[in-house]
């Protein structure tokens, strides 16, 4: 039998924490053969980046490991630390999540690169600048004789990922740890990192392991499929057996968590609830005394029209202005343009003015974790709104409600208590729409509210989210990046670019048929027309 | 949805962050112990002085450095004006304490609320407020004392008056920076999207998430201040013979360091004790008020 390139076989990791330990990875075994992709596939905390991070010897203090990691045969937790150095960066090699983090934003790019080939190739100064040349291009840096000498922030998202693979490319590596690589990126930037990952393989003959939690990305991408959950592997095979016959329940589950369902459109005759025309947002770039500050328009001239009942999904890439335009709508912002909400002018108010007007419009925000105070309870959360907007009530009839509002989002009222950390992500993202809901709103605006979550936490919020629409007759907007989240939660879809709306129609139109290129290649980005693909 | 992490009876009964936070603190013996120390410290500082029997000023012409003795009276010894070291170290305790006090709230409320305003509502205003601190700053802090001691004439009200008003320039520092970072979270955006005033976002939500990087200033304040009293009592622009404190007390002992080890000893203990017992408070308090751990 051939010897694989790394194999994982029968790994235990145990977390020693002051509380007790912790088992993060249970009795866990796979192989990766030379030149083949494997991803590892689960939800936060299935502990999917615990083994590649033994094999690069990288684990925390705590860690108590178990098993062995063999790569071409050597086990890798009992090398020692000089060679496990000799070992990173050289034939195995990995590539992060964070783009804008996982660069020194004090060095040119084309340093840290060339710091690979120093460690490993000898290569110094001057030697080293044709090869860093050569990986820029092979990674698709645009001009990269100029680009060498570029510091991190001068590049997008997309090129920073592109400059940590061509690190990670620097001595030729025989077996690519990408963990989670394309998660910060927006869609289309991702199908062109895959893309990239994909032909350099190829060209490399190295094996990948891609870790990720998106189930959709690894249909295209792997040879075999990994499933973890809790720590255990639960289930692996082809990844095209796997799709098309997946044997475990949680696995079937994954799969399924993709957003189901349509909304059925609304009556063209409902009335209008908010309505915008001709709103602009721009931000001052520079302040300078004297001169005119320059200006950074992030919405351009939008109208907008929503009907009661109505749920209008926004999509477009970061930077397209999509928060933005929710924040200016709710007045969070400074705009111009009209703002109408039930017949009322909203622009121009002021803070005071508005006050009385916020208990109708509410929002919910995408980040789970920092839209709750830390220091405040569950119940001094939820229950802040009703002491804006109804002082009259006393101490228990203000509990009441919360209760309520608890209750209606599916969370235990006796949690009211606890404090925002001790709950998980979709338990945080319910708690900050029972803080919407409690002072019972016409409308919502959504902003993300289902991107930092797991597939399987993001379709019960879905779910809820449909729910109190129908109870509560709801109006939403629906503000995402997720396509496939958005065509199942609206019935009017906006696409904007630059601060533009480019494309705008009911859902199934839009999804069906799009008129416009970028549509279109948001689309394709998206991997929605998985025939085609 | 049911992972639901530990919860004490006491949580479930729905207590205030104070008390809940008291409880935790009550937890840790090392906070709770210098607590009692503190305490026992202060009120020995208070009560003292009335119960030895000797006053501030009294010379025992029959003792003139006399070391630690427990007959004669004399139980921590006299310094070398015969005066008793006891006695004067409380007496001193009261000036030093009573100093670090003040001016530690001067710079927690003036200096918070100051801080938090400024990086609130960002901007002119932020500009212009901390324009103000910078010129604050660049006052020259014995100029600001002496001009005082000129208007006023000597007083140890001003002493308090004058090191708060440079300490908490310090301390608006810290919370504006606090202010910056935390205004850019979700939470605030929450807050007024639900109509939440101006007054209650700064009160409700940015000053309790900024207290702990205030709570381990606090603790550097104390010793900070302590010194600079002593150091103005050196220059002879702070207490006056016969009043002490613990600075001028270690600054004389420091004189005598050959021949009577305990004049610096005895006041350096009590201050180094109250500074070990402050730290651990702060650092027991900052976990306290953090919920997170819990």
């Amino acid at each position: 039998m051939s010897q694989p390139l790394l194999e994982v076989d029968e790994l235990c990791v145990d977390f020693a924490l002051p509380q007790g330990t912790v088992p993060a990875v249970k009795r866990i075994s796979y192989r990766i053969e030379a030149g083949e992709t494997l991803a590892l596939v689960g939800e936060s905390g299935s502990g999917k980046s615990v083994s590649s991070t033994a094999a690069m010897g990288l684990l925390p203090d705590l860690a108590r490991t178990r098993g062995a990691i063999r790569f071409e045969g050597e086990d890798l937790l009992a090398a020692a630390p000089k060679r496990l150095r000799r070992l990173r960066g050289n034939d195995i090699a990995m590539i992060f999540q964070e783009p804008m983090t996982s660069l020194n934003p004090l060095h040119r790019i084309g340093r840290q690169i060339a710091e690979v080939l120093e460690r490993h190739r000898g290569l110094r100064g001057r030697a080293a600048r044709p090869r860093v040349q050569e990986l820029l291009e092979q990674v698709g840096i645009p001009e990269p004789a100029r680009r060498i000498d570029s510091y991190p922030h001068e590049l997008s998202g997309g090129q920073r990922q592109r400059v940590m693979i061509a690190m990670a490319l620097a001595c030729e590596p025989k077996l690519l740890i990408a963990d989670e690589p394309t998660t910060a990126l927006d869609v289309t930037v991702q199908a062109q990192i895959l893309a990239l990952l994909k032909d350099l393989q190829r060209r490399y003959g190295m094996a990948i392991l891609f870790i990720t939690h998106d189930l959709g990305i690894v249909r295209h991408f792997a040879d075999r499929v990994c499933v973890m959950r809790q720590g255990e592997l639960v289930e692996s095979g082809e990844t095209a057996a796997l799709f098309a016959a997946p044997q475990h329940d949680y696995t079937r589950m994954l799969i399924d968590a993709e957003p189901r369902g349509r909304k059925t459109a609304v009556a063209e005759d409902a009335p209008l609830l908010l309505e915008a025309r001709d709103l602009r947002v721009s931000f001052a770039l520079k302040k300078r005394l004297f001169r005119p500050n320059a200006y950074f328009e992030a919405v351009r001239g939008i109208d907008l029209s929503i009907r009661r009942g109505q749920t209008v999904g926004i999509v477009g890439e970061s930077g397209s202005g999509k928060s933005t335009l929710g924040r200016a709508l709710l007045r969070l912002l400074d705009s111009r343009g009209d703002i109408r909400f039930d017949d009322a002018a909203l622009d121009g108010l002021d803070a005071s003015a508005m006050r009385p007007l916020r208990s109708r419009m509410q929002v919910v925000f995408q980040d789970p974790f920092g839209s709750l105070s830390p220091r405040m309870t569950v119940g001094e959360i939820v229950g802040e709104g009703l002491r804006v907007h109804a002082p009259e009530l006393g101490h228990r009839e203000r509990d009441i409600r919360v209760q309520e509002a608890l209750r209606d989002v599916a969370l235990d009222p006796a949690m009211r208590h606890r404090y925002p950390h001790e709950f998980s992500g979709g338990q945080r993202q319910r708690i900050a729409i029972a803080r919407a809901l409690v002072l019972k709103p016409e409308f919502l605006l959504l902003d993300e509210p289902t991107s930092a979550l797991d597939r399987s936490v993001q379709a019960t919020v879905i779910e809820l989210l449909r729910d109190l629409q129908r109870r509560h007759g709801l109006t939403y907007l629906f503000i995402s990046h997720d396509l496939a989240v958005v065509r199942a939660l609206a019935d009017t879809v906006l696409v904007m670019k630059q601060g533009e709306i480019v494309e705008r129609g009911d859902t199934e139109t839009l999804f069906q048929a799009p008129r416009e290129a970028y549509t279109r290649e948001l689309m394709r980005a998206a991997f929605l027309d998985d025939d085609a693909a | 949805m049911t992972s639901t992490p530990t919860t004490s009876a006491a949580s479930a009964a729905g207590d205030s962050l104070g008390r809940e936070a008291w409880r935790r603190l009550r937890q840790n013996k090392a906070a709770m112990t210098s607590l009692w120390l503190l305490g026992a410290i202060t009120l020995a500082c208070v009560a003292g002085p009335w119960l030895t029997p000797w006053g501030l000023a009294d010379v025992d012409w029959n003792a003139f450095g006399v070391a630690p003795t427990l007959d004669g009276g004399h139980w921590l010894g006299t310094d070398a004006n015969g005066r008793d070291l006891l006695t004067r170290t409380l007496h001193g305790g009261r000036v030093s304490l009573s100093v670090a006090v003040v001016a530690t709230l001067v710079s927690l409320v003036i200096g918070v609320l100051y801080g938090a305003v400024a990086g609130y509502l960002g901007g002119r205003v932020d500009n212009l407020m901390m324009r103000f601190v910078d010129i604050l700053y660049s006052l020259p802090f014995m100029f600001l004392v002496i001009l005082l001691m000129v208007v006023f004439g000597r007083n140890i009200l001003l002493i308090y008056a004058a090191i708060g008003a440079v300490e908490w320039l310090d301390m608006a520092r810290i919370v504006r920076g606090q202010t910056l970072a935390l205004k850019r979270r979700e939470f605030i955006e929450a807050a007024h999207a639900l109509g939440v005033r101006d007054r209650k976002i700064v009160t409700r939500h940015l000053i309790p998430n900024a207290i702990g990087p205030v709570i381990v200033y606090v603790t550097l304040t104390v010793p900070k201040v302590i010194l600079l009293e002593s150091f103005l009592s050196f220059l002879g622009l702070g207490v006056q013979e016969p009043l002490t404190s613990w600075g001028v007390l270690i600054s004389e002992g420091t004189d005598m360091m050959q021949t009577a080890p305990w004049m610096l000893l005895v006041p350096s203990v009590f201050l180094a004790l109250t500074l070990f017992c402050l730290n651990f408070l702060g650092d027991g308090l900052r976990d306290a008020l953090d919920p997170k751990t819990r």
